[in-house]
């Protein structure tokens, strides 16, 4: 990326008005705290800081999104041209199979997959905030366990509808963190406490998942099977509506919290000296990462590495020291209606989409493995 | 005269079962350059920690300007009171002006994020720490003496009243140490900064202090300007060493050379 000289001020022609910036309602200025740094100021002393990278390569994963999302209503064992499915979309479809096909089958799977990987990517961003570890992410705290303990459960013993294994792994799950979070609590949470507990927790659930499906009737094991992979297949409006309104009811908590949580990251005293409930965030943030998690995992499954790896490649992509929120949820939707484009039309058998994440995740924690190992020699 | 700012009555302070100390008053005076010394683990940085509503007393109350502290959102104390923790951990990969700039959380709200008041005050706390030229250096290259000034100018960008700043010179060499000492007493002289210090250093806490603390066992032993309290017995009775009390030849404070207990150096 090149460098502009100045900033992209909506500056009016020279000489109509005067120099003083106080006249114009809306500016933008440098911070001069960083060389991308800038501010955009309104009336009644309203500002907000941003980053040009950081909202550049936003933009960027905005663009990623919309080509997925188009790409996904197209491609298929019925292809329709990139023409046909704008119409469509916009109501005025070319034959009734094609809306069937766009705005039945194909729009509500891809809508899934980017807010269950924009849910699982900003709840990874928390946790890897919160625990102060490269590696946080919802599996940490035993959650991904807890809900799939969960949903096995209900599948063995109900045979469970998909609304009932949603459930049994929201219940799961939420039973899982609430019980680390307070095993984990001795004068407030600390990351790495957190951390370990959720390892146990993580690892006794995992067994007794196992213990679970060799118990099990051959049939029913193999469709608890199918949901422990996590998968998009066949998902369709009520999903959609069930998630969509769960990230809108989060998302606010984010929004506001995020700021404060960044500065836990310095530790708990300076957080409190600055004035930053750092106990009350805290339970703030975990609640509102887990709530994520359960969601994403009731909708699609424990699909794996999107939540470790999004943050990761967000902050690489945008340069910004920390975990962001908000591209990484960016990051986790673009990584996930890419892996459900690749699970489906890019293999030579469609496979579950959460064994594309685990091949691609599993891959670049490789190479993140190998370039710090290099790194750290040189 | 009228009660000082920051002041706690009466304070039990205990890490959950283990009491630190008990029925402790102190009072902080307005604009003085308070510093708090006594042996390790005496309850300083204990004492520190309640004035900046880090712990919370088992009984009594710290108070700041006339209302507990505790009842004030925790935003607002913040613009009143700063703190410099013993240990914080910069972000992987932040930048100087970066960190600085957090300081100002406690004067920005959601969608005010950044005011030219919040501008100037960052610029000031850099010029005054002498990390300007640093500001877009990441901090984790830093070297220990120029982190620690960065951390002190994240404090003095919050431009409280009080400032309380736990052991700010451990891990400095003694030239740097001199120079965050310096910082302080500016900060006190030219600001009429209240400033409350724990320092480790006996002769360095007479010179700059104002007002001394001198602590042992959780309990105050002698508190004033060091040239009224500090004298043989003092340092005996708080630090158990027996040592001669010169006056400073820079300052005319009080200067504690150690006794020596036999010759060191031997001459041939």
């Amino acid at each position: 990326m090149t460098a502009p000289t100045t900033p992209a001020a909506p500056a009016g022609p020279p000489g109509t008005s005067g120099p003083d910036a106080k006249t114009r309602r809306i500016s933008v200025a440098p911070t001069d705290l960083s060389p991308t740094g800038y501010v955009l100021r309104g009336p009644r002393e309203l500002s907000v800081r941003f980053d040009r990278r950081v909202t550049l390569m936003c933009g960027l994963l905005v663009a990623v999104l919309v080509a997925v999302f188009l790409t996904s209503l197209a491609v298929g064992d019925f292809t329709i041209s990139p023409g046909d499915v704008v119409r469509t979309l916009f109501g005025n479809p070319p034959d009734p199979l094609a809306d069937f096909i766009v705005n039945g089958r194909r729009l509500p799977r891809v809508l899934v997959a980017f807010l269950v990987g924009g849910a699982l990517g900003a709840s990874g961003a928390v946790f890897q905030s919160l625990s102060r570890n490269p590696l946080g992410s919802p599996d940490v705290i035993g959650f991904t366990s807890g809900a799939s303990a969960g949903a096995v459960f209900v599948i063995l013993v109900t045979g469970g509808s998909m609304l009932q294994v949603a459930g049994g792994a929201v219940v799961g799950g939420l039973v899982t963190a609430i019980a680390v979070y307070l095993l984990a609590y001795k004068r407030g949470v600390q990351g790495f406490r957190l951390i370990l507990v959720g390892i146990a927790a993580g690892a006794m659930l995992t067994s007794a998942v196992h213990y679970m499906l060799m118990r099990a009737e051959l049939i029913q094991a193999a469709s608890a099977q199918v949901w422990l992979t996590g998968s998009l297949n066949t998902r369709a409006w009520d999903h959609v509506v069930a998630v969509g309104i769960g990230v809108a009811l989060v998302a606010p908590l984010l929004a506001v919290l995020s700021r404060p949580m960044r500065l836990i990251e310095m530790g708990d005293e300076a957080a409190t000296g600055l004035g930053v409930n750092a106990e009350r965030t805290r339970l703030g943030m975990l609640l509102a990462a887990t709530v994520l998690a359960a969601i994403a995992v009731a909708a699609a499954g424990p699909i794996a590495f999107i939540a470790l790896s999004a943050p990761h490649l967000a902050r690489r992509l945008t340069g910004a020291s920390g975990a962001a929120v908000g591209a990484a949820a960016l990051m986790g939707a673009a990584l996930l209606g890419a892996s459900d484009l690749i699970a489906q039309w890019v293999l030579p058998t469609p496979l579950p989409v959460g064994v594309v994440t685990v091949c691609i995740g599993g891959l670049y924690l490789v190479w993140l493995l190998a370039r710090e190992g290099r790194r750290n020699h040189v | 005269m009228s009660e000082p700012r920051l002041h706690g009555n009466d304070l039990t302070l205990a890490y959950d079962e283990r009491v630190i100390s008990r029925e402790l008053s102190v009072a902080i005076p307005d604009g003085s350059f308070t510093v708090i010394v006594g042996p390790n683990a005496c309850g300083k940085s204990t004492l520190l920690r309640a004035l900046a509503r880090m712990l919370k007393p088992t009984a009594g109350a710290v108070h700041l300007d006339g209302q507990l502290i505790t009842q004030y959102p925790t935003k607002e104390a913040a613009r009143r009171l700063g703190l410099l923790p013993q240990s914080s951990i910069a972000p992987e990969g932040i930048t100087v002006a970066d960190l600085v700039s957090r300081g100002r959380y406690p004067h920005q709200r959601l969608f005010r994020q950044w005011s030219t008041a919040d501008t100037e005050a960052v610029a000031d706390a850099m010029a005054n720490t002498g990390i300007t030229d640093l500001r877009h250096r990441r901090v984790d290259e830093l070297s220990g003496g120029q982190r620690q000034r960065v951390w002190l100018a994240m404090v003095l960008a919050q431009q409280t009243p009080i400032l309380l700043l736990d052991e700010p010179t451990t891990f400095l060499d003694i030239a740097h140490q001199i120079e965050v000492l310096d910082l302080c007493h500016d900060l006190h002289a030219t600001h009429g900064r209240t400033l409350v210090a724990v320092l480790h250093d006996l002769n360095h806490a007479c010179r700059y202090a104002t007002h001394l603390i001198a602590m042992r066992d959780g309990e105050i032993v002698a508190e004033g300007a060091p040239s009224d309290i500090v004298d043989e017995t003092l340092v005996r009775d708080v630090f158990g060493l027996s040592c001669r009390i010169i006056d400073d030849p820079e300052t005319g404070t009080p200067l504690v050379i150690p006794a020596a207990k036999q010759p060191l150096v031997t001459t041939a």
